[in-house]
């Protein structure tokens, strides 16, 4: 860990200015991926600006029945929000399917889009890493590689988006408020994070000097068909191997009416395909079409060796998923048994 | 043989509870002294070949920063190898901290940086420069095991395998049952709560005080007077409170050398403290191939066991552990042949953890176990009862006891065994196969020198001593209990002493032998306290016990009197007072007696019963319910000893589907060397774990009847798992740890396989 500079801000702008005037400037949230980070030498902040006094901890609600979750709100206080429970239950499933209580408690909203990948090797600053270090290369190309990604890799990075809740997020088409130096706008979460292409060290679509200010949640609540189907190497406290959150609306004979699937844990952004999911539009909500939906979906999945397990377990999960989402019995996190 | 007791055998909570909780128990990273220095390693970042410069001087700017030690400028330490070898060192070169610019593995240390803070001293290791001349690395087991030889020296006598019996394979061709598999366990990192951290108090007439995590003081200080050429008289060690260990601090760690080197050097003291990430660097249970070959005759009984083992060890010592003699001990059979060799890698040397070796050995064995009850079509229980036997076949001796028939049979019960349906998947619950799998544990039980002082006060008190340790076990507490039923006092009255190189002399903790040696040595010295009581008694004048022996007295509630008739006897203080001394202390001592040795062998065996659910789909396993039956001689406390036991199985529940490093071979080196990643069960994935106790009458394993416990909880733990995952989905899956992705890639159907 190096030296560095430790600010308070008390305004959004305030915020905003540090970071947009210092290239080497860091927003220090809850602090449970950024500290680890800079432990590990990964990213050396000349400057922190801690933006926990500012006054984005609230969920609000909205004229339409949405709400705005404030950019601070902690993971727990989103999972366990009574308005969240109720209309967007899938996201509070997916917050409280990741990491622990302890770490839920201190992360926050913000944080939690902008965590960075846990890949191994980004996190080891003696290999080379396109993310941390660009055009040093891949380490985990022909590496260590079961836990990385299998669908929209790149030659030059194959690491994944860690969260659930962006999962969840995803599915529920939320929108991302920022604010930089240039005012005010929105970004459609699933243009928010980005694929690695040949910029693997851009997680986001976040211009220099933005910062979230709050998560949007508008649209359909899928309230009564969803789920969050998380599998992972040990019941708790460990990073999604494959995820999916399914939510769906069904006609009264049957059909599928709106179909929403995500993906977690298999490429570096959570993955949602909305052509793919207009195609079954009509389709009977049943195990064959659900069948037919995951291979759609992963139909250009590749592995990279050790993770080609991800793509069977990856399509199992879907069709699982699907059929606890079309049933209207979501997984329930604190059920061991897959539902 | 503890004759009364009151005390010993009730489940009383830990004495040293109260201070660990409240955080005053203080550990080895916890002390400070006046103006002390802290020091912070840097790691070597290549698994082979030699440093060809290193640049130290921004380091040596940067602020806070008091010295830079290398291998170039490292202060001079002993010449011999033997020298380095500490009280538990295996055959081979000791590592040596900086002796010259070779490196040995990925992670070895090759800079200490001391600082004024320990932010300052990690800070500036990061800007040492480094160049490197790096070699190929070669850590793949699974590449290498054709370089594997037989260890020129054994480690000690009982691990080298036992002459070959019978005519094994000869038996094995003729059998109609047979069963031959390979199994491979992958390396496992020691990450108990407390890092390795030392911290050196120089005094004023340069004597020093270590405080260090390790299994053993008497170790850490004979280890460095003896690479320093330091006055033994001039250096004490304390382990007073040891945050877990499990055989990761039986030898002395690096930054025990770098903190007394550095505190020597600048004649100040200095703290060295470990990181997470340097647990993955340290004693690791080494990576395994084993091959089994099973034979039976149409009733089951084995005709033939053929068990060879193959492990990892560095390239600077051969690390050595009893893998595979285990299946020519557990079971009846007249032909077996057992060989074990060991292999080079660019790695730190491997060392114990939790049941070295056998939990390695029996989870290949039980596993094979479990494939031949299949093979022969017989419960696996019942396989296991028709090839018991209650002799010692590799050394052809007696056993001391072995109530092992008493675990199968109250484990079976306990978890309703009865009621399982032998074939593979014919159990479900919703989504899941329900698998139910068992297996024997065995450990051995040992009795290693140990000496002990006790101190009787003429107002009644107690003060237990000794050099043994603590390291989570229950130490403090048993040896307590041992000391109150000697004085028939209450718990509270005896104070307990250790974790100290200037207290009588102990081996280092390890390999359950704590509890058997050093309470037997408490026992001995409170049997001479109370002999010197009756030679003071029979001075008395008109002494009631003038006629007397050693054998016919005790104490009872102050009194030294007649273990016939309480009745008769004197008052401690009187005895003392008419003496004039004011305490009796008498050190006692015990070693193992070569006349039972010699006709005799001693173990600890277990039952394992484990249920397993698993998705039928999603091949996602999770264990739900584990009985452990466990016969270990007497149990002198049953809540420290019970937890004990479930520490254990927790463990077995880690090697068996979680833990694992996840090694890149082309660099050398684990990639997830944190606990994040480095995966140990979580809460939620430990459910029920029921602990038995079977009582065994041994008067010869140890003189307490003791065997030990700090073991056996994990032995089988694994394999009874793997079992159980084979009797859900009817998937063998013969490589450790059971991960999803194994039992899914042997659940595919033929449409999803990828290409
Ligand atoms: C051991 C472990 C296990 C975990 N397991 C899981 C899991 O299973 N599932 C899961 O989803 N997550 C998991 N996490 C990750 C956890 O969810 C994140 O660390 C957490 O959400 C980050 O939030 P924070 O507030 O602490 O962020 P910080 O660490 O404070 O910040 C993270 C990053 O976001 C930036 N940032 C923070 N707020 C803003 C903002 N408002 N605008 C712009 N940038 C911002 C920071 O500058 C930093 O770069 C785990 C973490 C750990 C350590
Ligand atoms: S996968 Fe991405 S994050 Fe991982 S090493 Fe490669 S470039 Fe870096």
């Amino acid at each position: 860990m190096r030296q560095f500079s430790y600010s308070r801000a008390e305004t959004v702008s305030d915020a905003v200015a540090a970071l947009a005037s210092n290239p080497e400037a860091q927003l220090l949230a809850g602090g449970t991926n950024l500290v680890d980070l800079m432990k590990y030498n990964v990213t050396r902040p000349g400057a922190i600006v801690d933006i926990n006094r500012l006054p984005l901890k609230e969920i609000e609600d909205l004229p339409n029945g949405g709400l705005r979750i404030g950019a601070l709100a902690s993971n727990s206080a989103v999972a366990y929000d009574p308005r969240v429970q109720e209309r967007y239950p899938l996201l509070s499933s997916a917050v409280l399917a990741g990491a622990s209580a302890q770490l839920r408690n201190a992360a926050t909203t913000g944080g939690n889009i902008l965590q960075r990948t846990r890949c191994y090797y980004f996190y080891d600053p003696s290999t080379p890493c396109n993310k941390r270090e660009p055009g040093s290369g891949c380490g985990a190309i022909g590496g260590v590689n079961r836990i990385q990604a299998i669908l929209g890799a790149s030659d030059k990075c194959i690491a994944v988006h860690p969260s659930d809740m962006c999962v969840a997020l995803a599915a529920l088409d939320a929108v991302v408020e920022v604010e930089g130096p240039d005012g005010k706008r929105d970004i459609p979460f699933t243009e928010f994070h980005r694929l690695p292409g040949d910029r693997p060290e851009s997680d986001n679509t976040m211009a220099r000097g933005e910062m979230v200010t709050a998560i949007r949640l508008e649209g359909n609540h899928f309230a009564s068909h969803y789920t969050y189907l998380k599998l992972r190497d040990r019941l708790s406290y460990a990073f999604a191997l494959v995820s999916v959150a399914a939510a769906m609306e069904v006609s009264s004979d049957g059909a599928i009416v709106d179909l929403r699937v995500a993906l977690g844990g298999v490429a570096h952004k959570p993955w949602r395909d909305k052509l793919a999911e207009a195609e079954f539009a009509g389709q009977p909500a049943n195990e064959e079409t659900f069948r037919q939906v995951a291979r759609r979906l992963l139909a250009g999945a590749k592995g990279q060796g050790e993770n080609d397990f991800k793509i069977p377990l990856a399509e199992r999960s879907i069709i699982r998923a699907l059929k606890q989402a079309a049933s209207g019995r979501p997984q329930d996190q604190s059920v061991k048994a897959i539902q | 043989m503890l004759n009364s007791s009151k005390v010993v055998g009730l489940p009383l909570s830990r004495i040293d509870g109260p201070l660990k909780v409240t955080g005053r128990a203080k550990y080895a990273a916890e002390h400070f002294g006046p103006g002390m220095l802290q020091g912070y390693v840097l790691f070597s970042t290549i698994a082979t070949g030699r440093i060809a410069e290193i640049d130290t001087s921004e380091a040596e700017r940067f602020p806070g920063v008091v010295k830079v030690y290398t291998h170039e400028n490292r202060p001079p330490a002993a010449k011999k190898d033997e020298q380095w070898k500490d009280e538990v060192a295996v055959p081979g070169h000791p590592f040596r901290p900086l002796e010259n610019d070779r490196v040995l593995y990925d992670g070895q240390p090759i800079a200490l940086v001391v600082a004024d803070s320990f932010e300052a001293a990690r800070d500036a290791t990061s800007i040492i420069r480094v160049r490197y001349e790096a070699g190929e690395p070669h850590t793949d087991l699974k590449r290498e095991q054709d370089n594997s030889y037989v260890p020129p020296v054994p480690r000690d006598k009982q691990m080298a395998p036992p002459p070959p019996r019978g005519n094994p394979e000869g038996a094995f061709a003729q059998a109609p049952h047979q069963i031959s598999a390979t199994y491979s366990l992958e390396g496992e990192y020691h990450n108990p709560m407390e890092l390795f951290g030392t911290t050196v108090i120089f005094g004023q007439d340069g004597e020093l005080t270590i405080y260090d995590k390790s299994q053993g003081s008497q170790n850490s200080h004979d280890t460095v007077c003896k690479i320093f050429g330091l006055d033994p008289e001039k250096v004490v060690a304390h382990n007073e409170f040891v945050g877990g260990a499990f055989g990761s601090g039986l030898r002395p760690k690096y930054q025990l050398f770098f903190a007394v080197m550095a505190s020597l050097d600048m004649k100040r003291s200095v703290k060295v403290e470990m990181s997470r990430r340097e647990m993955f660097y340290l004693t690791w249970r080494p990576t395994s191939i084993q091959n089994l070959s099973l034979a039976a005759d149409a009733e089951g009984r084995l005709q033939s066991v053929m068990h060879h083992a193959m492990h990892a060890t560095s390239q600077y010592e051969d690390y050595q552990e009893n893998v595979a003699n285990w299946s020519g001990l557990l079971y009846k059979c007249d032909n077996v042949k057992i060989t074990y060799e060991i292999t080079k890698l660019d790695v730190s040397t491997p060392g114990d953890m939790r049941a070295p070796g056998a939990a390695t050995g029996v989870t290949a064995l039980e596993t094979a176990m479990d494939e031949l009850a299949y093979e022969v079509g017989l419960d696996p229980v019942e396989l296991r009862i028709r090839n018991f036997i209650h002799r010692d076949q590799n050394q052809d001796k007696e056993i001391t006891s072995k109530a092992l028939h008493a675990c199968y049979r109250e484990g079976a019960a306990r978890f309703g065994w009865s009621e399982r349906v032998m074939q593979p998947r014919s159990m479900r619950d919703g989504n899941d196969l329900v698998g139910w799998g068992m297996a024997t544990g065995v450990w051995e039980a040992q009795l290693s020198p140990a000496e002990a002082r006790v101190r009787l006060s003429s107002d009644g008190k107690v003060v237990v001593s000794a050099a043994a340790s603590d390291i989570g076990t229950g130490t403090y507490t048993i040896l307590g209990q041992i000391g109150a039923d000697a004085f028939d006092l209450p718990l509270h009255a005896v104070s307990v002493k250790i974790g100290q190189s200037t207290l009588p002399k102990t081996a280092v903790q390890g390999g359950s032998w704590t509890a058997a040696s050093s309470g037997s040595a408490v026992q001995v010295a409170s049997r001479m306290v109370i002999a010197t009581l009756l030679r003071h008694a029979q001075k008395m004048e008109n002494s009631p016990l003038a006629k007397a022996t050693e054998e016919q007295v005790e104490v009872a509630d102050g009194r030294l009197v007649l273990e016939a008739n309480h009745q008769v006897g004197v008052a401690i203080s009187d005895i003392m007072d008419a003496a004039g001394v004011t305490f009796i202390e008498e050190n006692g001592k015990v070693e193992p007696d070569p006349s039972i040795q010699k006709k005799f062998s001693a173990y600890t065996h277990s039952g394992v019963f484990v249920e397993v659910k698993v998705d039928e789909e999603l091949c996602r396993p999770r264990v739900t319910r584990v009985v452990i039956a466990v016969a270990a001689g007497k149990i002198l406390n049953p809540k420290t000893a019970r937890s004990q036991i479930l520490g254990g199985v927790v463990m077995g529940l880690g090697m068996a589907l979680y833990e694992e490093g996840l090694a890149d071979h082309r660099i050398g080196r684990i990639m997830n060397p944190n606990i994040a990643e480095y995966h140990v069960p979580a809460h939620a994935d430990v459910e029920d774990i029921e602990v038995i106790f079977i009582e065994e009458d041994d008067d010869k394993a140890s003189p307490i009847g003791v065997k030990g416990l700090g073991e056996i909880g994990i032995v089988g733990v694994a394999a009874a798992v793997s079992n159980a995952i084979f009797h859900a989905t009817g998937s063998r899956i013969r490589s450790f740890p059971i991960t999803l992705d194994k039992i899914l890639a042997d659940n595919l159907l033929e449409s999803e396989t990828v290409q």
